[in-house]
Parts: structure tokens; sequence; C-alpha cells
């Protein structure tokens, strides 16, 4: 049974940490320091499970009925040095990651913004059934089921939902956060390296779940640049009647942009928790269940 | 107006064969077992003897009996699944639709959770706690009836749900808004809804039932530091069950009222919020977690200390870290959602809480492991079970202390890694339990061991198959895996998801051993009979007969410290003074009651129509559910007065069988 597990472990390291696409392989500064905290947080408790696993195996079997060199203790049951021990054990483990937990909480934030010279673009993400809208505010475009960043470059995200909750979810690039109708969730990630990674809806939205992925390419400054302008010069715009129409459930997406984003849509969107089936609420926006 | 309301020959799904044919296995099973019952003439034996029963002990036996009929069923959802996702990599759309694997899922979760193992736990809870307490029977044996019939209502229904309509589509959780009306408009979340709440009620009679026994009704001088430590833990968990279900019954009642009322508590507008439900749901959530661990500590500390010949070490730390887990499991729910945006202090709050909790539950394990040190440890059925709990646990609960760090969970929320990890101190923790108690207890109940042989080949099976069906799945999290996907098109996924449909394979060997250990144990009961004290055991259920009398003590036991049947056994040895001494008395027993049935069938009438808007069959359900209780109020006898002799006559009997 060791030997098993510990023959997953390995295969399942060498796997995972070489060339796979999930979360021990970081591509970006959040992710990166989310799993060197995954890290500390296992060696902490590895260094008392193991000795735990150990200890239960030895003693079960030492003290096994059919061993007679074992000593029988029948009255051993209370000790209050081991009780003091056997308190004290767990409690500064728990001190120990209790301390690592609360103090990244509070440096990994999701709205913590990235500290970085180069000024942060904004994305708008907004989970549909099924498939991902990204607007990017500061360009005045938009794109479905593909996100495209510029590498080194903080990317601010705004995220909301037209419907069902979802979870946006970059496994390269760091956690996630849920999508929630009628309101906003804020997250920050970077890449620093260009590439392509997988993004992917963590949170079971219905039918057409499965499918909901998009591809996240990271790509130099220049590049990002020209996708700009090429998604300017193409595709259909963005207003609510568009919008209305692509809320609409559908699945498996090929990737597309649009040339031109109506300005507040975003907001709108949040406010309203408009849904496909009744876009004349579009207009009546409810303040009161706006951004919490 | 149509008069079966949305009800149709259309609910019938005669277009989807591999729903056809489960249907038509369970219709089968079910007829042939009828037939079987009427050509041999049991009903009569069946009506007066079980299913009208208010003995606690053939009340934990049938609840045990629900338990592992619904671990058949909910097993086979997860070889479907298991068996979808290792073929529909890339392209592949495997061989069940959307659709369908969106009910199996749901379906699985819901039965695993509400209909086998909350049944099980409930039912040793059910046939020991009394016995243990050296009382004759719970506080309130009609309660413990209804509630017992009440859970097989939900069970119905749910399982109702696979011929007629569908089930929910949303998960076991039903998180709104996908759960209400606007998003799934079938039947599927009504049939979730109304079983739950009707086996629900269920649950909080029992919890009441078992707080005002363990409480009110002890052996006397059995003080509460004399109480076995099973009877604490489950206090500990039904006190959980009276404040944390009612929670769930009113989350359900606004979602009911959001689907059937067009009310806005959880919806997207008018001003509903679904961050409610998630909160409310995972309020009741976490504590029910330690509903269903906490027995299943009691009965690892009962098979521990019994096996290694010693007394638990460290009754008092125990006792102190069984209660401190009861209070804390209430201050954690917000793990189940740290990526929904809460601020990091809040999130670092419930994430040190949630590891807080480790701290008593590494104080049991330590306390298990020092109560071998010095024992004699025979390695039965029960022991294995309790090391491989042992192990397996500690594991299960690292990694769920790893997802107490937020930024850790970030990275592994609703991936395969959470799905592995709460497999693994369900079944590592919840099922290995269950199962020490099941071959523990089981001579108490039917007077014969179960075999040995094939226990211990069901035992490796299991532990076998959940390392192979589980760890692969911790490794997909990582590799960024999320939970419920019907098909994926990352290929690197899929030799991983292969080995864990080879695990589930191998743990159904082990759940065959498990049925083949009953039959080749009842054909051979002559040979593995048991007397009253199979194991040299220590508490009070092993002083009296296997299986124990309707009363189960024919004179209530003085209890003067801890393990009183140990110290007894250990001193002058007055169970084996077999005549004299005994001044036997007639006994008052509850009598058996049909309420509970009577009122069960009403209930599923009542749920099956209202989950099918049949308005007219609600309100015909619901009066015949309260007539009932009024034919129950007004009833002129209670309880059969068992005469002295009778008792005189068991107990000399079973004295006599002690003193040889």
């Amino acid at each position: 049974m060791r030997y098993f597990l510990l023959a997953v472990a390995l295969v399942g390291l060498s796997t995972l940490g070489g060339c796979s696409e999930g979360v021990l392989n970081p591509k970006g500064p959040i992710a990166l320091a989310e799993r060197q905290i995954l890290f500390n947080s296992l060696a902490i408790m590895l260094a008392i499970v193991i000795p735990t696993i150990l200890a239960t195996l030895g003693v079960a079997y030492w003290f096994r009925a059919s061993n007679t060199r074992a000593r029988y203790l029948p009255r051993f049951n209370y000790s209050g040095r081991l009780e003091v021990l056997v308190w004290a054990i767990p409690a500064m483990t728990v001190i120990l990651v209790g301390g690592v937990a609360w103090v990244g909480s509070h440096d990994l934030d999701p709205r913590k913004p990235i500290v970085s010279a180069i000024k942060p673009i904004s994305v708008q993400v907004v989970s549909l059934d099924w498939k991902w809208l990204f607007i990017y505010p500061e360009h005045g475009i938009a794109s479905v089921n593909q996100l495209t960043i510029p590498v080194g470059t903080p990317v601010s995200f705004e995220l909301t939902s037209s419907g069902v909750m979802n979870s946006f979810f970059v496994p390269q690039l760091g956690g996630q956060i849920y999508t929630m109708a009628g309101m906003a969730t804020r997250l920050h990630l970077q890449a620093d390296h260009s590439g392509t990674y997988r993004g992917l809806s963590a949170q079971y939205s219905g039918e057409g779940f499965s499918d909901m992925r998009f591809a996240v390419d990271a790509v130099p400054a220049e590049e990002f640049a020209r996708w700009v302008n090429a998604a300017r010069s193409t595709g259909p715009a963005l207003d609510a009647l568009t919008y209305a129409e692509l809320a609409k459930p559908s699945a498996a997406i090929a990737p597309f942009t649009f040339r031109d984003v109506a300005p507040g849509l975003f907001k709108s969107i949040v406010m309203s928790g408009m849904r496909h089936s009744d876009a004349t609420r579009f207009t009546c926006l409810a303040p009161e269940s706006a951004t919490k | 107006m149509n008069l079966l309301g949305k009800l149709t020959w259309s609910a019938i799904p005669f277009d989807q064969p591999i729903v056809m044919a489960a249907t038509a296995m369970m219709v089968l099973t079910v007829v042939s077992v009828l037939a079987f019952v009427t050509w041999k003439g049991y009903w009569p034996y069946l009506w007066e003897e079980w299913l009208t029963s208010v003995d606690h002990k053939r009340i934990g036996v049938m609840y045990i009996v629900l338990a592992l009929i619904m671990l058949l069923r909910g097993f086979s959802d997860a070889i479907m699944m298991r068996a979808q996702q290792a073929v529909a990599a890339g392209g592949a759309q495997g061989y069940l639709p959307p659709e369908h694997f969106d009910q199996v899922f749901s379906a699985h979760g819901t039965i695993m959770i509400f209909f086998m193992a909350m049944p099980f736990v409930i039912g040793l809870m059910n046939f020991v706690v009394p016995l243990q307490l050296g009382v004759r029977d719970m506080a309130f044996p009609t309660l413990n009836s209804v509630a017992l019939w009440l859970t097989a209502s939900g069970i119905l229904l749910t399982n109702i749900s696979l011929a007629i309509g569908e089930f929910a589509k949303t998960g076991w959780v039903a998180y709104p808004p996908l759960s209400e009306l606007e998003f799934s408009p079938g039947v599927g979340v009504d049939y979730y809804l109304w079983a739950l709440q009707i086996s629900g009620v269920g649950t909080l009679m029992t919890g009441i039932n078992f707080v005002a026994t363990i409480l009110k009704t002890r052996a006397p001088g059995m003080g509460y530091m004399r109480m076995p430590v099973f009877c604490w833990t489950a206090l500990a968990s039904n006190l959980l069950i009276v404040a944390a279900f009612p929670i769930l019954t009113a989350t359900f009642a606004m979602l009911l009222l959001d689907r059937y009322l067009g009310f806005h508590f959880f919806s997207t507008d008018a001003g509903g919020n679904a961050m409610m439900y998630v909160n409310l749901f995972w309020v009741w959530g976490h504590p029910e977690v330690y509903i269903l661990i906490l027995p299943a500590f009691g009965i690892f500390s009962e098979v521990i200390a019994t096996f290694s010949g010693k007394p638990l070490f460290g009754y008092r730390s125990m006792v102190a870290a069984t209660m401190v887990i009861c209070v804390l499991s209430f201050l954690v729910w917000l793990h189940h959602f740290f990526t929904m945006g809460a601020s990091a202090n809040v999130n670092g709050f419930f994430g040190v809480m949630t590891m807080v909790i480790a701290v008593p539950t590494g104080v049991k394990v330590f306390n298990w492991l020092f109560t071998m040190y010095g024992g004699r440890v025979r390695f039965t059925v029960p022991v294995l079970w309790s090391i491989g709990f042992m192990v397996t646990f500690v594991i299960g609960g690292m990694t769920g202390v790893l997802m107490a760090v937020p930024p850790a969970d970030f990275q592994l929320h609703n991936s395969l890694f959470l799905v592995a990890h709460f497999h693994n101190v369900i079944i590592g923790g919840v099922v290995f339990g269950v199962m020490a108690g099941y071959n523990y207890w089981f001579p108490k109940a039917f007077g014969f061991k179960l075999d040995e042989r094939w226990g211990i080949a069901s035992f490796w099976c299991w532990l076998v198959g959940f390392y192979i069906a589980f760890m692969p799945l911790y490794v997909l999290g990582l590799m960024g895996m999320t939970r419920r996907m019907q098909h994926y098109d990352n290929l690197a996924w899929q030799p991983w998801l292969l080995a864990a449909a080879v695990g589930v394979v191998i743990i159904m060997a082990g759940i065959a051993c498990q049925i083949i250990q009953l039959v080749v144990s009842i054909r051979s009961r002559e040979r593995l009979r048991a007397g009253g004290d199979p194991w040299n055991g220590r508490t009070l259920e092993w002083s009296t007969a296997s299986p124990p009398p309707a009363w189960n003590f024919a004179v209530l036991p003085k209890v003067a410290e801890i393990d009183a049947y140990w110290s007894w056994k250990q001193r002058a040895q007055p169970a084996r003074e077999p005549t004299q001494a005994r001044d036997y008395k007639a006994i008052e027993a509850p009598k058996n009651t049909p309420t509970g049935f009577v009122t069960a069938f009403f209930a599923v009438v009542t749920g099956f129509a209202l989950i099918w808007h049949i308005w007219w069959m609600a309100a015909l359900g619901a009066i015949g559910a309260f007539a009932t209780l009024l034919a129950f109020a007004f009833r002129d006898q209670e309880e059969i007065e068992i005469p002295a002799v009778q008792v005189a006559r068991f107990d000399l009997a079973h004295q006599v069988e002690i003193a040889r």
C-alpha cells in the first residue's frame, strides 16, 4: 500500500511538475504564490502526518495479541504528560498553518491589485449559458470564449453572471472567483510567460457546463496591440440587443470578437441581473441590487 | 384543469434505454421480493414483528437495511460516472448525455449523504445507544418508528424519480439560481426538495429522541462521565441534528416558496440573493459532516478499546474533543465558498477556525494510538477497518486543512482534489466506521458472528480500491480538472480517470465480498453462533443476550464506573452467578403501532402530489397524515405488559449460557 502511494505520488509529481497545465505549473505571480502556500502548508502537515501514520501502523503491529514480547498494560489509560502532548502537537501545527492561512488570505486577496510598474488593463467578465464574454472597456472591444492578455501586465478583472453562478478559473495564472448575477466580484491576475493557458468554469452551471471553457492567450505587448486593432475592424458590435441574443443558451461556441461595445454595458448587466428571457427589462435598472 | 397536474405519460422516459433498464431492474426486484414474501406467507410476521415495531433494535436494523440498499443504488451511480469519465475524452461524448449524467451525479451525492450515510449512522445509534445506556428503549419509541418511515418515504420518492419524471440536475447542493424554476423548470429539483423535506422531518425527530434518551434515561448510576464514548458522540451528533436540520428545512422551504409561489428569496431578480442560500445550506452542511463522522469516531473508540483489551486512553480528553468539535462545527461553514469574494479577514477567520477543528480531531487520533499502546490488539475485521481508517483519515484530514488555507483553496476549490478530499474523509471515516460497527455489533443483533474471511477480503478490496479510485482524483485536481464534467478535451486526464475506474471496480469487489459474507454467515450461523459477549466487551450491551430480548435487560443494571460490564467481569463476576438475587418484575413495553408506516404512506402521497402539482391528492395526503396522528393520540392502550415469568425464564436461560 505504502509503495503504491509513493509510486502514485512520484508519477503524479513528475507529470504535474514538468509539462502539465495544472496548478503546479504556474505561469504568473499569483499562481506561483498560491503554489508556494500550498507547498508550505503541505510540508508543515506532512512533518506530523507521516510520523503519525507510521506510529499507528507500528504500534498496532507491535502490540498485536500474538506478540509475547510486547508488554501488556491493561490499566494504561491516562497520562497527564501525554495528554498535554496530544493537545500540543496538533495545536502547534495548526498555529503554523493558521499563520500561513491568515497572512496568505491577505496577501493573495483576489481584490488586491498586483503591484507593478506597468499599468494594468481591465477586463470585464460575464458568464453566460454556456460561454464566456470578455469585455475590454479600455479598448472598446469584446471577445467570446477567448481571453487575450499582454504578458507581464497585471489584469484587473470585474466579473458577473447573466444568470446561473459560475466560477472563473485559469489554473496556471491563479485562483478562481465566482461569477454571480446582480453583483460584481474582483480578481487580479498576471501572466509572466507567453503561451496559451486553459480557462474554465469551476462551478457547475447546467447542461452545457462541460463546454464552458476558454483559451487564455498571453502574448507580448505589441502582439496584444495588433490583436486589439484586428478585433476593432472585424465582427459585430455588442449592444443591448446583440447581448440579449448572445445570452441565449448555447454551448461549444467557437471564439469570436466584437468590434465595438456599448459603453456601460457591463454595469447594466450587473445592475439588471438581466437575462435572455426579458431583454426589455434591460433598460429598467434596479439600483438597490447594484454592486454590493 | 388536469386532475393529475403535470403528470402525463411523457413523464416516463421511454426513449432512454439506460433509464428504462434501471427502472425495469428496480421494479423487477421490488416485485420479486414482494412476491417471495407473499408466497412464503411472511406478511403477518413482517407486519407484526418489523414494520409496526417500535423496538429500537428492530428500527436500527431496518435503518441499516435501507442504508445497504441505498449503498447499492448510490454505488451504481458512481460506476456510471466513473465509466462515463473514463471514455468521454477528447471529442468523445461517452454513453451518458449531459441530461442524464447531471442527474446521476446529483442523485449520487444526495443518496450517499442522506440515504446511505445518515440511515447507517442513525441505525447503529438506534441499535446501540439504549443498550449501552442500560435502558429498555428510546425515550419516544413511536416517534422513532415515525422517523424511520419518513426516512423511507424520502428514499422511495427519490427512487420513484428514476421511473417517473427526473431527478435534480443541479448537483446535490442544488444552488440557486440554477435550482430556481427559471433554470430548472422540470420536476427534478422538486423531487429533491420534497424527498429531503420529508426525510428531514424524520431526522429531526430522531435527533430530539436521542437527545432526550441520552440526557434523561440512563441506567441508575450512569453519570455523564460514565457513559461509553459512543453515547457521547451520539449525543454530540444529535445535538447537531437538532440545531442544524431546521436550518436546512427552512432553506428548502424558501426555495420551495420561490419555485411554487413566485417568491424571490434566491432568485436573480427582485432583490433575491443566491449567496444567502449558499450560506444557509452550508450552515447546515458543515455540521452535517460532523453528524456523520462523530458517531464513527465513537465506533472506532469502542472497537479499538475492546480489541486492545484496554480502557480507552484519555477518556476525558475524548469527551472534551467530541464536544469541542460539536461546537466548532458551526463556525466553519464559509470554507465551502472562499471563492465567493468575501474579504480577506472573513476568509482568514474561517480558514483558521477550520484548522482549529483539526486539533480535537488530532487528539482523537493520538488517543486511539495510545489505546493500542500496551494493549493486546486482536486483528479482527472491525480492527482492520479502524486501522485502515486511522491511516486514511489522517491523509484526508491533511488535504482538508490544506484547502482550509484560502489561497490554496482558490486553486483547488470545486476541483477533483476537493472530490478526492471529501471522499477520503467520508469513505475513510464514515463508511469505514459504519463497516467496523456493522461487523462489531452484528453478533449482538443476530446472535451469530459475520464470517471473518469474507470480512477481511472485503476490507482489503475496499481499502485498495479506495486508494486506486481516489488518489488519481487528487492528481487530476492539481492538473486543473473540475468536478461534474460530462466530457473533457484534455487527453492527459484520461489515464488517471481510467485508473480511478479500476479502483471503483475493486471497491465493487469489496461490496460483493460483503454480500457474500452476509449470505455465507447466515448459512453457517450455527457454526458462527455467538453468546452474549463474543468479543470480551466492555460496555453494557455485551451483558445481555444476543440477540437481546425485547426488554433488553431483565433487571436494569446498576453502574458504578466507566466500562461497567468490564469491571463486573474483573470483580466477583456477579454476571455469572446464575439464578438467585435477581428480583424479576413484570415489564411495561411500548405497544407496536402502524402509526409510523401509515404516516409515511401519506407522506409519500403528499410529496408525490406536490411534486406533480396534483393539489387534491396533496390535500388528501396531508389530511390522512393528520388523521393518523389523531388516531394515535386517541389510542386506548399504549403499552403491553411482559409478565415477570417470561422475563425470568429468558434471563435464567441467559445466565446458564454465560456460566457455560
